[in-house]
């Protein structure tokens, strides 16, 4: 029998609201997890296999390892939130479940990042879209990074066992209004669109993905597949940021980590220590490089860190007679990858079209200017319709990514120049989607822009957008896809990592997440993080074993 | 209202301004481990008087309403940069100890009183003059001040009728 009392030191609490939380019961239950927040002395810990991070990379690799029979153990910088804390407000849920309360920047901050920072990472507050990696994209690996295991007939099976583990399906419901105008817009102009698949469980449409699923039906690592882990016996560490690996010959010692008060930015001085047979990276393609970098991890070709991905994403704002309301239903069910498929993946930049959801904070921040100008904007807040262009990073020598470096402190900085070459697609993408909102029936159009005024014909658009001088700050660019960094490759001299997901000259480090991809991928990435990461974790835990990995399968 | 005035202008001696301001600020603020941001003082003053001229035509006519809602969003501006890394605390800090600077104030922003006297229209303009700056730093100044503001503004539930947006499902608020 477990002693219970010993197995968590955060209070538990019944749960709020009108939904079964998962979570409180599963604390109730014995789950073993540590808020380093509130330790009063330090900590040593060891395991077969210490995990490095709970998002798509992590906790897929978590779950395999335990049902595998592993010790394992997981250390998380953000805390452990869950439904009855999910309350569908931006201002709580930007500071608790985010890097950086979901102001994340580059260097030069001209590129705003959206990145999870809690228990489950960027799977407890993405937009739920599925992909698996586009064919084109493997191909392109294959033929540049001697990446030959990474074909679609072999990964076929794996994105199906995470697929059936995480319930993708395709969506039922009608696109919302937002998603339906870049149907409807697009077809008019002959431009093939398709239907997002989603990784759901008895979803209520309700909208708001991005503020932690108030009904646990997203299946994010948060409600599947660390819970699993957690009941096999894994360990979870939240608010305990990974400083560095020490390490002593060709193989990591130990993991020092420092834990993190309630505000989740000052260290409280404790320590944490973890040993373990193997450890894994699984940070995220900014924080994984960054920790691996304050390690001094082997890099004799200078490649760590470099060619960082974003998908840079420029946005297109449309005003409708009719309300859109943004804000409601499913975030992203309508995509298009025409603009992905109509020239060489290594030619002129391609792009895949979708929108994202608007909320008030949001969209107040995203949209320029202030006073009177920003003010009727917002006024027409029901009546907005938004499309975003995914430029895909990492296929032509004009868009070699950005670089992760670490600032007096040791913490990340990501460097992202945009190139003319960038630019270029940039603006066919703000031609593209005016285009496209204009045959929707937009009222007017505006890329979002410091200089751009709100377009009222396409021929206006046309002829503006052409003209617009396209400058980092001036031009709003986001990103909420990060990759890249420790790309692996079949030769040392392309990547840190192997195709296995083995650091070179460590023999216990792998990495096992987005920071692996040595381009972009050209779509949403979770699917092929989820994918990848369970055939590498699966090949683990045989390594380490002896013996098959196990499956996990949805229950 | 947000025509270019010369003194707005910044060149190289501006630029050393900048520089030299930044450096007084530092040197009556020596670098220690990041703190928490704090609103002190003439920094009060700096987004007092920022944040009629962001705000614009949705901050409330009545007196009384008005002062609620600036009361409001400013202990939001605070919580939201609270909810920033220290570095980057540290960085709005720095703004505002800038914008606190009379010299800064006089030749950066252009405001020549003291910030509790500012026009709204010279706070205008000098907003509008960062946004479109050939100075990447005076841009990124703006925008966080863009961020913060607005974000803040319309992450209160008391601002969503003005806008037609009904918040989240009642029904699943804790």
């Amino acid at each position: 029998m477990t002693n219970l009392a010993n197995t968590t030191n955060i209070p538990i609490a019944a749960a709020k609201g009108p939904v079964p939380d998962p979570i409180q019961a599963g604390l109730a239950a014995g789950w073993r997890v540590t808020d380093c927040a509130r330790l009063n002395a330090d900590l040593t810990l060891e395991a077969d296999v210490v995990i490095v991070g709970s998002g798509a990379g992590g906790g897929v690799s978590a779950e395999i390892l335990a049902l595998s029979g592993l010790r394992v153990l997981i250390v998380e910088e953000g805390a452990l939130r869950s439904s009855s804390d999910f309350n569908m407000k931006e201002a709580e849920a930007y500071p608790q479940l985010y890097q950086e309360s979901a102001a994340r920047k580059t260097r030069d901050k001209g590129i705003n990042i959206l990145q999870g920072r809690t228990v489950g990472g960027s799977t407890t507050v993405n937009w739920t879209s599925s992909f698996r990696t586009p064919d084109i994209t493997l191909a392109y690996w294959d033929k540049q990074y001697g990446l030959k295991d990474y074909t679609p007939e072999k990964l076929a099976p794996w994105f199906g066992m995470m697929e059936q583990r995480l319930n993708v399906m395709d969506w039922p419901a009608a696109p919302n209004e937002n998603n339906d105008l870049l149907r409807r817009g697009a077809a008019k102009l002959g431009i093939p669109t398709a239907l997002i698949r989603r990784n759901v469980n008895g979803c209520w449409n309700l909208g708001y993905c991005g503020m932690g699923c108030p009904t646990n039906a997203k299946q994010s690592m948060l409600v599947t597949t660390i819970p699993s882990a957690l009941t096999r016996g894994a360990t979870l560490l939240t608010r305990a940021r990974a400083e560095r690996f020490v390490i002593q010959g060709d193989k990591v010692a130990q993991l020092d980590c420092v834990a993190l008060d309630a505000s989740g930015h000052a260290p409280t001085g404790r320590r944490i220590t973890l040993r373990a047979r193997h450890f894994i990276a699984a940070g995220g393609a900014i924080n994984t490089p960054a920790l691996l970098l304050r390690s001094g991890a082997p890099d004799p070709q200078g490649l760590l860190g470099k060619r960082t991905f974003l998908h840079p994403v420029v946005i297109s704002a449309g005003t409708f007679a009719q309300r859109v309301d943004g804000y409601a239903g499913a975030p992203q069910t309508v995509y298009s990858d025409h603009f992905l498929h109509n020239a060489p993946i290594d030619g002129p930049m391609g792009y895949k079209l979708e929108v994202p959801p608007l909320h008030p904070l949001l969209l107040a921040t995203t949209m320029a200017g202030f006073g009177a100008q920003h003010a009727a904007e917002m006024a027409q807040f029901p009546h907005k319709q938004v499309i975003l262009a995914l430029l895909r990073d990492g296929f032509h020598a004009g868009a070699p990514g950005g670089s992760v470096a670490l600032d007096g402190a040791g913490a990340p900085v990501l460097d992202y120049p945009i190139s003319d070459f960038i630019w270029d697609g940039a603006r066919r993408a703000l031609l593209t989607m005016a285009e496209i909102q204009f045959a929707a029936g937009a009222k007017d159009v505006s890329p979002v822009h410091e200089s751009a005024p709100r377009y009222t014909s396409w021929a206006q658009a046309q002829a503006g957008i052409a003209a617009l001088p396209l400058k980092l700050l001036a031009t709003r660019v986001v990103s909420a896809h990060v990759m890249g960094g420790c790309a692996m490759a079949g030769d040392e001299r392309q990547g840190v990592a192997g195709a296995d997901g083995r650091y070179r000259g460590l023999a216990n480090l792998s990495v096992h997440d987005g920071s692996l991809f040595p381009t972009s991928i050209g779509a949403n990435p979770q699917l092929s993080i989820y994918g990848i990461v369970a055939r590498l974790a699966s090949n683990l835990a045989q390594q380490l074993t002896g013996k098959p990995a196990a499956i996990p399968v949805r229950t | 209202m947000t025509t270019r005035r010369s003194f707005l202008k910044i060149g190289a001696a501006g630029a050393l301004l900048l520089a030299a301001g930044g450096a007084a600020y530092r040197l009556t603020h020596p670098p220690a481990a990041p703190q928490a941001f704090v609103l002190d003082g003439e920094a009060g003053a700096v987004l007092a008087a920022i944040l009629p001229a962001m705000l614009g035509p949705v901050l409330p006519a009545d007196a009384a309403a008005r002062q609620a809602a600036l009361d409001g969003v400013t202990s939001r501006v605070l919580g939201a940069i609270h909810g920033l890394p220290l570095g980057t605390q540290k960085e709005v800090q720095d703004l505002f100890g800038l914008l606190a600077l009379a010299p800064a104030r006089r030749l950066l922003a252009g405001v020549s009183g003291s910030w509790r006297e500012a026009a709204p229209e010279q706070v205008a303009a000098f907003l509008e003059n960062w946004r479109h700056h050939r100075l990447g730093m005076l841009q990124t100044a703006y925008l966080a001040l863009h961020d913060l503001i607005l974000g803040s503004w319309y992450a209160e539930p008391s601002t969503w009728a003005g806008i037609g947006y009904p918040g989240p499902l009642k029904e699943l608020q804790k």
